[in-house]
C-alpha cells in the first residue's frame, strides 16, 4: 500500500546507497559545524588520508580486508535466514585457532604448508565457535541473536583466560605469546609486490586482502551457482518451501552458521599471521560489529560488500588522519560518522525511497508533459 | 419499495486510480441503492478492492467524485467514511485474538476513559443490536476462541455499533462453511429489511444470484456489466468477468474402472504440539486414474492429512503404503523420498509453501527437483538448462507473464498456482496431492487448472483433491471423502453426491456418525 511506486532496479542498487551516503555526510557535516569544525575543511584531509598516498591507500585496505571477511560471514548467515551478530567472537576464535598452528608449527613447517594450515585453523576454530549458537537454535529454539552476543563475551574472556594462564610467554609482562617463528608469517602487499617488482611503501596491508577476494568470489558462486546455496537461500527465504522441497531447515542452519564462522575465522590471516606475528588480545577491534553494518550497506551481495568495506576501511583510515591533523577533532567524530553511515544505509536504508520513486516518475512523466506541450505551443505559434 | 429504498446509498463517479503502470480503476461510475444487496464481482486485480479500497478512505482516488446519502464527500481515511456510515468486514478479520469480543468491539471508540462504565454502556447497545440483528456473539469469550463465522458475526456487529448503514463485506463466505453461509445470508438479508445497504464483493456468482438485488461486474478496472439481479444469469455474468465463455462445470467423467492401488493409508492418527488429536485413524485409499476430493471445512485435519501423506509431518501412528515401499511413524516418508517414489504435492499453502516468494521463477520452478540431473551437476546449478526448462514449462502452462527472470511473488495468484502444477505435473507423478487447486485464482485460470487435473487423471494419475470449495469438489471428483474434526465423516461416489449430503457430512461429528452407523447396521439386519 505505502510503495505504490516502485523504484526502477538501476535506483535500487545504485543511486540509493550513493543517497544514503550523501545524507549521511551531510549529517554528519552539521554535527561537525555544530562543534565548531569547518566541514569543508575536515573532508579533504579525510579523503586524501584515505585514498591519496599509496601509504594511506595501503592502510585503508588492510582495514577493508578484515571488513570483507566479516561482512561476508554476516551475509552468509543472513541468507540462511539468520542474523549472526557473533563474527566478532568467532574472528577472536578463530585467531586463536590461527595462533595456536602458529605456535606449534612454525619452527617445524615450512611457510607454503604452515600457512594453508593456519588459514584451516582459522577456519574450523570459527566455525566451530559458531556451530554452537547454531545448534541452539536448531535443535533448541534459543534465538541466535541472543545467542551470539552471549558468544562474543565468552571468546573474549576466553582469550584473555587462555592468554594469561597458558599462552603467555614466561616473564613477559605484555599478555600475549611469543613472537612466531618466520614461516609463520603472511608476506605482506609491500613485499609480494616487490618480487614482482613493483616498489610500494611498507604498510600492514598483506596477502589476505587477495585471500578476501577470493572468500568473496567463492561466495558468490557459493550462494548462486551451488546447489548449496541454492537450498541455503531456500531456507533463508522461506523455511515452509525448503521443507516442502525436501531440505532441512535444522541441517541449513547448521551450515549457513558454520560456514559464516569460518568466514570470521579468517580475520587472524590478516591480524594474526599477516601484521602482529604473534597471538594478542583484542586483535579483531570490533571488525565484526563493523561487519554488520558492511553487510547491512553492501546489501549482503559479495560485490556491495566489497565497496561497503573499502568505505568503512577509508573512515577508519582518513578518520585517524583527521584526528592526527585537526586540532579538536577526535576519532569519537569519525565513529559518529560511521554511525550516520550504518543508520541512513542500513536501518533507514528505505525511508526517501517513496519520495524517490515520486521523483524519477515526475521526471520521466514531466519529459513526456513537455514533449506534449510543444503541440498546442507550436499551433500558438 | 418505499422511498427511502430508492434512494442512492452510494454513488461514486468517474473514478480513475493508477499505481505506476497499472490503471487500477479506469473511469468506474458505481450507484448502489438504499436498502439493497449489491454485488461487486470480478476476477482477482478486476479493481473491485481498489473500489472499495478508495470509497472507504484507504486511498484517494486520482479524479472522480463519491456521494454518500447524496451528500458528496471527501473520503480521506477509514475514521471519515465510519462517521459517513461506511462499515467495511474484510476478508481476513481486523480483530485482536488476546482481547475479548466487546473489548474488540470498543477498541477505539470506547464511550469512556473507565473501561467498567464503557463496557457498560457497550453491552447495553449490543445486546439491543443483536436482538434486532440476530447476529448472536458470546460478548466474554477471546476472540482467539471464538469460531471464524463467530469472528466474522463479531466484525459485522462492530461494524453496526459503530454505525454503519452501508455495509462492504469483501468475500465474507470464503472461510465459511454451507451452513454458516446460509445463516450469514438470513442475517444480511435481515438487516436489508432493517434498511441497511449491504455492498458484497465476491466471486461466487451462486451467491451473487441468490442474495443481491442488483450486479456491477468489473474486468480489467473498469465497469464491464451491470443489471438487477432479475435480468442476470451464472453464465452472463461468468461470461462478463473473464471477457470469453467459460465452462467451469463437471466435464464428463472418470474411465469407468479405476485402476490398481497405488497409495494406502491406514489408521493414520496424529496429535499437534498441544496433545490435541487432529487425525483419528484415517484410512485412505488412491487408484491410479481416479480423482478423490476431500471436502470439508478448512481446519478439519485436511491439511494435517496432505502434510502426513507428502512427508512433511510424520503421524503418531497408522501406516502407509506407497507403490511398493511401506512406512511406519518411526521411519516415516520425507518430501524427497516421496518424490522418488512419484508422489507429487501441490501444496494449499502458495505463499509460504509451493514457491519461495524471492526466488525468480526459475529457481522457483525446480523447487524440490533441485538435485535432478537435468537441473544441477556435481553440486553445480546449471542456470541456463534451468531457464530453458523453466521457459518450457510456463509455455505448456500458459503462464504469464512468459518471463523466466520474473520473481516469484510478482505473478498473480493464478500464474503461480500453474507454474507449481506445471513443475509437479511436468514429472508425470504417479500420485498427485493437490490442496486448494484454485484458491485464490481466476475463473479463466480455473477452468484450466481443472482440465489439467483431469488430463492427467486420465493419463493415469491418482490424484487427492483438498478443497473446501465444494463446487470444486464436486466438478473434479470422482470419489468424495468428507472430513470433520479429524475423521473422514463419510465416502460417496460422486453419481451419489450432492450439496446438501455433504453438507450435512461436512458438520457430522463422531458420536452422529456413531449413531450412522448404528443405524445402517440396524437397518441392515
Amino acid at each position: 500500500m505505502n510503495s505504490s511506486l516502485p523504484l526502477p532496479r538501476w535506483a535500487d542498487v545504485l543511486l540509493m546507497p550513493i543517497l544514503n551516503l550523501v545524507i549521511a555526510l551531510a549529517a554528519a557535516a552539521i554535527v561537525v559545524m555544530l562543534v565548531g569544525q569547518s566541514p569543508s575543511a575536515v573532508m579533504p584531509v579525510l579523503v586524501k588520508g584515505a585514498f591519496g598516498s599509496a601509504r594511506g591507500l595501503s592502510y585503508t585496505m588492510y582495514y577493508a580486508t578484515s571488513f570483507i571477511f566479516t561482512g561476508l560471514a554476516v551475509a552468509v548467515a543472513f541468507h540462511g535466514g539468520l542474523f549472526n551478530i557473533g563474527a566478532e567472537g568467532q574472528a577472536t576464535i578463530g585467531g586463536l585457532g590461527t595462533g595456536l598452528v602458529a605456535m606449534w608449527l612454525s619452527h617445524k613447517l615450512p611457510a607454503p604448508v604452515l600457512l594453508p594450515l593456519m588459514l584451516l585453523g582459522g577456519a574450523l576454530f570459527g566455525m566451530a565457535w559458531a556451530a554452537v549458537p547454531a545448534y541452539l537454535q536448531a535443535y533448541r529454539g534459543s534465538h541466535v541473536v541472543i545467542t551470539t552476543i552471549m558468544f562474543n563475551f565468552l571468546a573474549s574472556t576466553l582469550l584473555v583466560y587462555l592468554l594469561v594462564n597458558h599462552l603467555k610467554s614466561a616473564g613477559d609482562m605484555a599478555i600475549e605469546t611469543a613472537p612466531f617463528g618466520p614461516a609463520a608469517h603472511l608476506p605482506g602487499m609491500h613485499e609480494a609486490l616487490a618480487w614482482l617488482g613493483i616498489e610500494w611503501p611498507s604498510s600492514p596491508l598483506n596477502i589476505s586482502l587477495i585471500l578476501a577476494l577470493l572468500a568473496a568470489a567463492g561466495v558468490y558462486a557459493m550462494l548462486w551457482h551451488s546447489r548449496a546455496g541454492y537450498r541455503l537461500r531456500a531456507v533463508g527465504s522461506s523455511e515452509g518451501a525448503a521443507a516442502y522441497a525436501g531440505i532441512n531447515p535444522k541441517h541449513q542452519v547448521i551450515i549457513a552458521m558454520g560456514l559464516s564462522g569460518a568466514l570470521a575465522g579468517m580475520v587472524g590471516m590478516n591480524e594474526i599471521a599477516g601484521v602482529n606475528g604473534k597471538l594478542l588480545l583484542d586483535f579483531v577491534g570490533g571488525a565484526g560489529f563493523t561487519g554488520i553494518a558492511v553487510a547491512v550497506m553492501g546489501r549482503n551481495h559479495p560485490v556491495g560488500i566489497v565497496l561497503a568495506s573499502v568505505l568503512f576501511g577509508a573512515l577508519f583510515q582518513g578518520g585517524a588522519e583527521v584526528a592526527f591533523d585537526v586540532p579538536g577533532f577526535s576519532r569519537d567524530m569519525v565513529v559518529m560518522l560511521q554511525g550516520f553511515i550504518v543508520l541512513f544505509s542500513g536501518a533507514m536504508a528505505y525511508v526517501i525511497a517513496p519520495w524517490v520513486a515520486v521523483a524519477l516518475h515526475r521526471f520521466g512523466g514531466g519529459r513526456r508533459t513537455a514533449q506534449g506541450a510543444k503541440v498546442p505551443g507550436a499551433s500558438l505559434g | 419499495m418505499t422511498d427511502s429504498s430508492s434512494a442512492v446509498a452510494v454513488r461514486m463517479a468517474g473514478i480513475n486510480k493508477r499505481f505506476g503502470a497499472v490503471l487500477a480503476n479506469a473511469d468506474v461510475n458505481l450507484r448502489v441503492l438504499s436498502g439493497t444487496v449489491h454485488g461487486l464481482v470480478g476476477e482477482n486485480g478486476a479493481g473491485k478492492s481498489t473500489l472499495m479500497s478508495v470509497l472507504y478512505g484507504f486511498y484517494g482516488a486520482d479524479s472522480g467524485s463519491i456521494e454518500v446519502f447524496g451528500q458528496p464527500a471527501r473520503i480521506r481515511n477509514a475514521n471519515e467514511a465510519i462517521a459517513l456510515g461506511l462499515g467495511m468486514v474484510h476478508q481476513h478479520f481486523m480483530l485482536v485474538d488476546t482481547l475479548s469480543a466487546i473489548e474488540n468491539v470498543m477498541l477505539g471508540a470506547e464511550p469512556h476513559v473507565l473501561l467498567r462504565r464503557a463496557d457498560a454502556v457497550v453491552r447495553a447497545k449490543l445486546d439491543q443490536l443483536m436482538a434486532s440483528t440476530g447476529l448472536r456473539v458470546s460478548l466474554d469469550a477471546l476472540v482467539g476462541d471464538l469460531s471464524v463465522g463467530d469472528r466474522q458475526r463479531l466484525e459485522i456487529l462492530k461494524a453496526l455499533y459503530r454505525g454503519a448503514r452501508i455495509l462492504i463485506l469483501d468475500e465474507p463466505t470464503a472461510v465459511l462453511t454451507p451452513q454458516e453461509t446460509e445463516q450469514l445470508f438470513d442475517v444480511l438479508a435481515r438487516l436489508r429489511e432493517q434498511g441497511t445497504t449491504i455492498i458484497l464483493i465476491t466471486h461466487k456468482l451462486k451467491e451473487v444470484m441468490r442474495l443481491c438485488d442488483h450486479v456491477t461486474v468489473m474486468r480489467g478496472g473498469k465497469v464491464v456489466h451491470e443489471c438487477p439481479i432479475a435480468q442476470a444469469s451464472i453464465a452472463q455474468l461468468a461470461e462478463a468477468m473473464v471477457g470469453r465463455k467459460v465452462n467451469i462445470g463437471r466435464q464428463g467423467d472418470a474411465l469407468a474402472t479405476a485402476g490398481e492401488v497405488v497409495l494406502q493409508a491406514k489408521g493414520l492418527a496424529l496429535r499437534d504440539a498441544m496433545k490435541v488429536t487432529r487425525l483419528h485413524g484415517l484410512d485412505l485409499t488412491l487408484r491410479a486414474g481416479e480423482i478423490v476430493g476431500v471436502a470439508g471445512v478448512a481446519g478439519n485435519g485436511q491439511s494435517e492429512l496432505l502434510e502426513l501423506l507428502s512427508g512433511l509431518r510424520a503421524p503418531d501412528a497408522g501406516h502407509l503404503q506407497l507403490g511398493n515401499e511401506g512406512f511406519e511413524p518411526g521411519r516415516w516418508l520425507d518430501p524427497r523420498r516421496a518424490r522418488h517414489l512419484g508422489l507429487a504435492h501441490v501444496p494449499e499453502d502458495r505463499h509460504a509453501r509451493a514457491m519461495v516468494m524471492d526466488f525468480a521463477a526459475w529457481e522457483s520452478a525446480v523447487l524440490g527437483y533441485e538435485e535432478q540431473p537435468a537441473y544441477s551437476r556435481a553440486g553445480w546449478m546449471l542456470h541456463r538448462r534451468m531457464r530453458e526448462a523453466t521457459a518450457a514449462l510456463m509455455e505448456r502452462f500458459d503462464v504469464r507473464p512468459r518471463d523466466v527472470s520474473l520473481g516469484s511473488a510478482k505473478f498473480s495468484g493464478g500464474n503461480q498456482q500453474k507454474l507449481v502444477l506445471a513443475r509437479e505435473i511436468g514429472q508425470a507423478p504417479r500420485v498427485l496431492l493437490v490442496g486448494q487447486p484454485t484458491r485464490g485464482v481466476d475463473i479463466g485460470a480455473i477452468e484450466f487448472i481443472h482440465a489439467q487435473l483431469r488430463a492427467l487423471r486420465d493419463a493415469g494419475c491418482a490424484l487427492l483433491v483438498v478443497s473446501s470449495e465444494l463446487d470444486e469438489i464436486l466438478a473434479l471428483s470422482d470419489r468424495v471423502l468428507v472430513m470433520n474434526e479429524g475423521r473422514i465423516t463419510g465416502e460417496l461416489p460422486i453419481a451419489e453426491c450432492n450439496e446438501a449430503k455433504i453438507g450435512l457430512l461436512m458438520c457430522m461429528t463422531e458420536s452422529a456418525s456413531e449413531r450412522q452407523a448404528q443405524t445402517v447396521e440396524g437397518a441392515a439386519a
